[in-house]
């Protein structure tokens, strides 16, 4: 059974004349995790806060759960966890009374405080840093902190605008696993400019551009995009492209500036097997095989590329 | 929901020592107000001046206890609102209440609350500090109300206004000073247009408001006045924290 979780309808967001986000729909469903991509300025952080009721729409709607962001706000927000950019912390007080204030004014009971700030230090591993003053901790911590006081009362959607920012390896390896793990149950939203990451924990992608939506869909289909119908082969004893040609499902064959050859196929063959075979028996001196990857970097370049073209 | 806000609000007063710090100075100032006060009434009314002309001890020493106060807070609110909307502004946090969920006016009346109450500590301890007095005088318990009450409503007044220039600005120092002088002026603009009792300036003037209160007199005209200043400050911070959302 799928459940929206977000809807946002036709967002449109004018600062002075110049549409900073223009005509942004999608939705989301329960237990998807949306990557939300864009080069910088394209309007990502704009429409979180479109989305989270932080600003206004200039035009459009954002329904979270069925319910109205702009009509019924409150109970919307009561639905949302965000993280904007920087961490908003009061550096005055420690995790635990940071939490537990955070908590409160999402409206958990008094009775629950307690245990939903101990759940959330043990999902974003703060548990030692309990007693700590927010000024005292490391960047890393301080977005750990901004994480659970975004989880803490147990949101049907969690917004993260660029969540692993500052954080060494071990912890950014960590909060992929939080997010994945949140997004078993909740839907979360997660903006970044690390292209792998989107790859590792995102369901669906959305690339953002100037403010437009050029790319929405799952992952699925970049990484096919990403894949496409390519080999790289390198062969000691190259033979002419003709021959290579015969091979078949050989479509073209271009040489590469490394010496390795680049072979497309046409969609739904593997000439690899068959490529394999001639190499060997015609004694081309096989020593690689690939398939040829375009980088999700070329992928998104080309996207944003396209829409600055047109 | 509000009170939420505004027990946050206390906390962080208390989360650093500033809280207790700024309680136990201004103690010790009214402290010293009122033992100077005791001990001047025994040598100004011993014998010197005919009975008729002697004033009671809680006027006396009421007097130059309230009259400090009024003039002690006009420094201090400033001090104290400035960063309630400023500082959260400059360290994004202000983010964070505004996702939680709340209405502007739980956060702004929430905030007003906050540090009202801070400040009724205030005039809470120099209420019982006059009250002891009782202990071998017969303290004038009506004299006291007002004047607690009228400090109590030009205390919430400066609040109310320094909250609203606190959400004007990201400088916290920016919006004391602004403060203090909005508040200097509306004190003192009776000072110069004096004579004529029907000006506009003296129903302007917060002092002009604040004078029937200590000498012990509780008009209602002046409570509305206290009560519509707060209210139109208050209103003017949700709007211009409205104005953040829809502007951006």
């Amino acid at each position: 059974m799928t459940t929206l979780t977000v809807e946002a309808n036709n967002l449109t967001r004018i600062y002075g004349g110049r549409e900073a986000v223009s005509d942004v729909s999608f939705t989301l469903s329960k237990g998807e995790v949306l990557g939300f991509l864009g080069p910088n300025g394209a309007g990502k952080s704009t429409t979180m806060k479109m989305l989270t009721g932080n600003l206004a729409p200039s035009k459009g709607s954002v329904k979270i759960c069925g319910v109205d962001m702009i009509e019924n706000p409150k109970e919307a927000k009561a639905l949302i966890g965000y993280l904007p950019e920087t961490p908003p912390l009061y550096r005055e007080f420690t995790v635990d009374e940071f939490l537990a204030i955070a908590a409160r004014l999402h409206g958990v009971s008094s009775k629950h405080i307690k245990v939903a700030v101990q759940r959330a230090k043990e999902r974003c591993g703060l548990t030692e840093m309990s007693k700590r003053l927010i000024e005292n901790l490391s960047k890393g911590y301080q977005q750990r902190v901004g994480i659970a006081q975004a989880i803490i009362h147990n949101p049907m959607v969690v917004i993260l605008d660029e969540p692993t920012v500052g954080l060494d390896p071990i912890q950014i390896r960590d909060i992929r696993a939080l997010i994945k793990e949140l997004g078993g149950e909740h839907s979360v939203i997660l903006s970044t400019h690390i292209l792998p990451e989107v790859e590792m924990v995102c369901d669906h992608v959305q690339i953002i551009d100037k403010g437009k939506l050029v790319f929405n869909g799952s992952i699925d289909i970049l990484k096919q995009q990403r894949h496409g119908n390519k080999l790289v082969i390198g062969l000691n004893n190259p033979p002419a492209h003709d021959v290579l040609l015969k091979v078949a499902g050989v479509e073209s064959v271009e040489t590469l500036p490394n010496g390795l050859l680049r072979v497309r196929y046409a969609a739904g063959q593997a000439p690899a097997e068959a490529l394999v075979q001639a190499a060997v028996k015609q004694g081309w001196g096989l020593h690689q095989i690939n398939p040829d990857q375009t980088s999700l970097e070329d992928v998104f370049v080309q996207l944003t590329y396209q829409d600055a073209a047109a | 929901m509000i009170l939420k806000v505004a027990r946050k609000e206390l906390n962080s007063v208390f989360a650093s020592p500033m809280g207790w710090v700024i309680l136990a100075l201004l103690q010790f100032a009214f402290g010293t107000y009122f033992l100077n006060g005791v001990n001047e009434y025994f040598e100004v009314m011993s014998g010197a001046i005919r009975p008729a002309e002697r004033t009671g001890v809680t006027m006396f020493v009421g007097q130059s206890v309230f009259g400090l106060a009024s003039f002690v807070m006009l420094f201090s609110v400033p001090l104290l609102s400035m960063r309630l909307i400023s500082e959260e502004r400059r360290s994004n946090t202000l983010t964070f209440l505004f996702s939680a969920p709340l209405s502007l006016t739980e956060i702004v009346l929430g905030k007003f609350i906050g540090l009202v109450s801070f400040l009724s500590i205030l005039v809470a301890m120099i209420a019982v500090m006059l009250c002891t007095l009782n202990a071998w005088a017969d303290v004038d318990f009506g004299y006291l109300f007002s004047n607690v009450l009228g400090l109590w409503l030009l205390v919430a007044s400066f609040s109310a206004m320094g909250l609203y220039f606190s959400s004007l600005t990201a400088q916290p120092v920016v919006a004391a000073i602004i403060t203090f002088v909005a508040l200097f002026g509306l004190l003192i603009v009776d000072r110069f247009l004096t004579g004529d009792e029907a000006s506009v300036a003296n129903y302007l003037s917060l002092m002009h408001h604040f004078q029937p209160f200590a000498r012990g007199l509780i008009d209602t005209a002046d409570v509305a006045y206290f009560l519509l200043f707060i209210i139109t400050f208050l209103t003017l911070t949700v709007r211009r924290l409205d104005a953040d959302r829809l502007r951006g």
